[in-house]
């Protein structure tokens, strides 16, 4: 276990979650695709706090945390993310029925 | 040296569930099937954090990642299940397929290649810089400086990751910390106006 091979696992959860929100047509799944993006980024973030040296910082004891911090935060922000969304889907499926995005974007006009 | 060996095949096991588990997800024809995927890729993640001494992390995770946000999603995919669709693709597979490949390619190449300047690493090496210099009585001030710069051991890393992290959110990042407050009001109000419709 290194700093390297932590930020690999991370970049592939985050790139294999990109492949899907592209990819997918279903809009739950591409939810989904973006919260394993989000935990590739979380990932990161605390690895890079786990074992860069905080040189910048002066207080290197808040240094270390840093990337936590930052962790829960996007955990949030993911959790509003999720709210919001799966609104987005009960209405869609109410007004359409059907949680498809390509049709959804066939309808635009 | 046996905790980091079995640190290392914790870490490998963890590796290969997270990974075939997101594999899982964004090719499952099945979306429920996707959704407990998901929630294994969670728990995958959570161990991480145990892993790397994030232990409050840890919890975070399990409770809100896997408690909250894949019960959602089980809940999402069974009120608007689509039997007909499943979990199909679009026509962009393949630009996609070759963006995503191509930025992982990338940041592994990245992330192997970087000349990283660990934690652990920079306290090590300049301990033994010191210890070689001592040895013939001369003391290396930049060695010595480089160690109280780059601070913290393994040890006192493992120690200040319990409490220090509450004192920072609501010392240091306390703005931060009550606009998150915010939007998560918000984002409820929204989900539910969202999700209630208009006339009822």
């Amino acid at each position: 276990m290194s700093l390297e091979s932590m930020l690999v696992v991370a970049a592939v959860l985050f790139c294999v979650g990109l492949y899907g929100a592209l990819a997918r047509r279903n809009f739950i799944a591409v939810l989904m695709s973006i919260e394993l993006m989000f935990n590739g980024v979380n990932l990161t973030l605390v690895a890079m706090g786990r074992w860069l040296a905080p040189y910048a910082v002066q207080d290197a004891l808040s240094a270390v945390l840093t990337g936590q911090v930052f962790a829960v935060f996007i955990i949030t922000v993911a959790a509003a993310e999720i709210a919001l969304g799966l609104g987005i889907v009960f209405a869609m499926f109410r007004n359409t029925e059907s949680v498809d995005l390509t049709d959804a974007a066939a309808m635009r006009h | 040296m046996g905790a980091e060996w079995f640190k290392d095949v914790v870490f490998w096991a963890l590796s290969v569930v997270a990974i075939a588990g997101a594999v899982g997800v964004v090719m499952s024809r099945d979306l429920f099937r996707a959704a407990l995927l998901l929630a294994t890729v969670f728990v995958a993640v959570g161990g991480f954090y145990v892993l790397m001494n994030a232990e409050f992390l840890a919890v975070v995770q399990i409770l809100i990642y896997v408690g909250a946000i894949a019960v959602l999603f089980i809940f999402g995919v069974m009120l608007t299940r689509d039997v007909r669709q499943g979990n199909a693709p679009n026509r962009l597979q393949i630009p996609a397929g070759i963006i995503s490949g191509l930025l992982l390619a990338a940041m592994i190449f990245t992330a192997v290649t970087t000349d990283w300047t660990t934690l652990a690493g920079a306290g090590l090496e300049a301990k033994s810089q010191i210890a070689q210099t001592q040895a013939v009585g001369i003391v290396d001030i930049e060695a010595a400086g480089r160690l109280a710069e780059s601070g913290l051991s393994e040890q006192e890393v493992e120690s200040v990751a319990g409490g220090g992290l509450a004192d920072l959110l609501v010392g240091e990042f306390v703005l931060p910390f009550e606009a998150v407050s915010l939007l998560l009001l918000a984002a409820a109000i929204g989900g539910l106006a969202l999700a209630r419709g208009r006339g009822r």
